[in-house]
């Protein structure tokens, strides 16, 4: 196949994003690999990590440059692979519980509580609404530790040393205060079990979730007047990274990542899994599918978060937080299978079980949200510079630990 | 959303040559599957996201499934009369037959426009050593481009059709697909020859043989 590149072993200026075929759904991919297929004699590859501080953890990215613009990107990782779905298809079903915790480090209460959904529809076990409650708090404190998280990081790729990231983290620490006094681990949470929660919230760790709701909505507004308005983060991410809305569906590409792109797809609404179907809470959505909208959309998700919290802590009920028949020893589900997912705060974090009646599960599958998102991270970069690929990346917000498994 | 046993008449109706067969979920998640023969599986792949009442576009999670040969023991009970006239007896058959063993490629799919699903698609392979080529979906679903590396990587599943079948997690030069049941790892994933080998080869060759035992490591 011939390139659509006109190289003049100069520099870039002929290359444009629009200078590729208009991606198609009866052949995804093609607009990609239209530049892969020939080897120009003067375009350098370089290797980004993996040990680069962009990077995000042990990530690599062979990039082939033309001048300053990227034309070819493959992402290599792998560096940590443990073989976790071995490891869970070795281990009681209880047993994976703590090992989720280490998929998507940040988030372990919402990996929790996606493994036990899949293994509640597995052997169909019911949830006490108090428990219900608490995994609703827990997962959107997640989230708002997420994307504030990413908030910061965002900010670092993009130049802001320090500053905007500390700012997160002096928050991200209130949170992971409130889980290690909840769960006694600040990120290794290993909190929920199948048909329920492990320990009970007592009302003073229920106070200081709300003290720390309350404070987090003028802490953003703090964030928001230094960052959002910011005229040099506009200028390096506005439309730096667009995708389209029809190839990110097509690519699987879910979460913040895909409402960016103005797609309507949030599973709080969609499954209305728990018992999110009571909350008044609105799904944002982004126009231009940017790097600028998916920063956006992270901090509109957490003042909707916020709302979620409020209503959850105000209308937490009494009961039990386990499901008094749950079983925790010799737990062994009938044979069959279920899939499971949940809207983590990267996207759709799914477990797919199968189980043949004994106390392991024969196959024991994760479907982590940050491995797929990547499938589109070269589309994202073609025709970019190196200093934009380091913040399309960290706009799609990946965590190693759960890429690599 | 259709059941199915909807979309599998669907199916059959619109390519008469196909083979699709429902695979029950005993489990109480009721996930049912379809199993599609090889051949027609990107067609049939094609219509279901392109269909105006199923509009699955989105390929959430590609998987895949190692099942092993199986020895199952049946006992079969057969009356057999008496011919003296006396009562019938019953004669217990011990029967053995070996479930041949295959890789399965399972694939969840979802509608974001019609926000229904799963419809879970499951691909069967021949056996598990030669005939282990599917067709790939990524030219349906580009989701399934790193997931199908993925089963590539793990299972040792061929997909035709892939834009770029390499190993994903595990590095290039590794030979086995960890995931299967009958793997076993290896003792020391990072020894690689030293001179140190050579010579203790030399070393052994000054020894009579048999004394060089305990030289082995």
């Amino acid at each position: 196949m011939k390139s659509n590149i006109e190289t003049t072993g100069e520099g870039s200026a002929n290359f444009s994003p629009s200078a590729l075929p208009p991606f198609s759904l009866s052949n995804p991919g093609a607009h990609v690999r239209a530049v892969h297929d020939e080897f120009h004699g003067d375009l350098l590859e370089v290797s980004m990590g993996p040990h680069h501080p962009s990077t995000h953890g042990v990530f690599r990215m062979v990039v082939t440059l033309d001048g300053e613009r990227i034309v070819k990107l493959r992402p290599v990782f792998g560096y940590l692979h443990r073989n976790h779905e071995k490891i869970g298809e070795n281990t009681t079903y209880l047993g994976s519980m703590p090992y989720t915790d280490r998929l998507d480090y940040l988030c372990s209460m919402t990996n929790n509580w996606a493994y036990a959904i899949a293994v509640e529809k597995l052997a169909d076990l019911p949830v006490p609404e108090r428990a219900e409650y608490v995994r609703v708090i827990l997962a959107e404190l997640t989230r708002l530790l997420n994307h504030t998280c990413l908030a910061g990081f965002l900010m670092q790729d993009c130049g802001a040393s320090g500053t905007p990231l500390m700012y997160a983290f002096r928050e991200r620490e209130k949170i992971l205060d409130l889980f290690e006094s909840l769960s006694g681990s600040r990120m290794m949470c290993n909190y929920q079990r199948f048909g329920g929660c492990r320990v009970d919230p007592p009302a003073a760790w229920l106070e200081g979730a709300k003290r720390l709701t309350d404070a987090y909505g003028p802490f953003l507004d703090e964030f928001e007047a230094l960052l959002t308005g910011n005229e040099i983060i506009m200028a390096r991410t506005q439309g730096v990274g667009r995708l389209a809305p029809a190839l990110a569906i097509n690519a699987g590409v879910t979460g913040p990542m895909l409402r960016a792109c103005g797609v309507a797809h949030d599973l709080r609404k969609v499954d209305g899994y728990g018992v999110y179907p009571r909350f008044d809470f609105r799904v944002p959505l982004g126009d231009h599918g940017d790097v600028y909208d998916r920063y956006m959309i992270r901090v509109l998700e957490m003042r909707e978060s916020i709302k979620i919290l409020q209503q959850a802590l105000r209308d937490l009920p009494a009961g039990p937080i386990m499901d008094p028949k749950a079983k925790l020893r010799g737990f062994r589900p009938k044979a069959g299978e279920a899939y499971g997912r949940i809207e983590g705060p990267k996207g759709e974090i799914g477990f797919y079980l199968i189980s043949d009646g004994g106390p392991n599960p024969w196959r024991y599958r994760v479907r982590a949200p940050s491995f797929v998102n990547l499938t589109i991270l070269e589309d994202m970069c073609l025709g970019h510079t190196v200093a934009d690929a380091v913040i399309i990346l960290g706009s799609v917000d990946i965590v190693l630990g759960e890429v690599d498994r | 959303m259709e059941t199915p046993e909807q979309i599998r008449d669907r199916l059959l109706a619109r390519f008469p040559a196909a083979q699709v067969t429902v695979v029950t979920n005993p489990g109480p998640a009721a996930q049912h599957s379809l199993v599609l023969s090889p051949a027609d599986a990107r067609a049939i792949a094609l219509f279901l996201r392109d269909d105006s009442a199923l509009q699955l576009d989105q390929c959430s999670n590609v998987t895949g499934v190692d099942w092993p040969e199986k020895e199952i023991s049946e006992i079969t009970k057969t009356t057999v009369p008496d011919p003296a006239g006396g009562p019938a007896r019953v004669v217990e058959y011990k029967t053995r037959r070996t479930e041949p063993g295959r890789l399965e490629v399972v694939y969840h799919l979802y509608s974001i426009a019609l926000r229904h699903g799963p419809v879970v698609l499951r691909l069967r392979t021949g056996n598990r050593t030669d005939q282990v080529t599917l067709p790939s979906l990524t030219p349906i679903w580009r989701a399934c481009e790193f997931q199908e590396r993925e089963v590539f990587d793990l299972y040792g599943v061929i997909f035709e059709g892939h834009p770029d079948l390499r190993r994903i997690l595990m590095w290039d030069a590794f030979k086995d697909h960890p995931m299967r049941k009958d793997y076993v790892e290896v003792d020391d994933y990072e020894w690689e020859p030293t001179p140190h080998d050579d010579l203790l080869e030399k070393a052994k060759r000054h020894y009579p043989a048999g004394a060089a035992e305990g030289l082995k490591n």
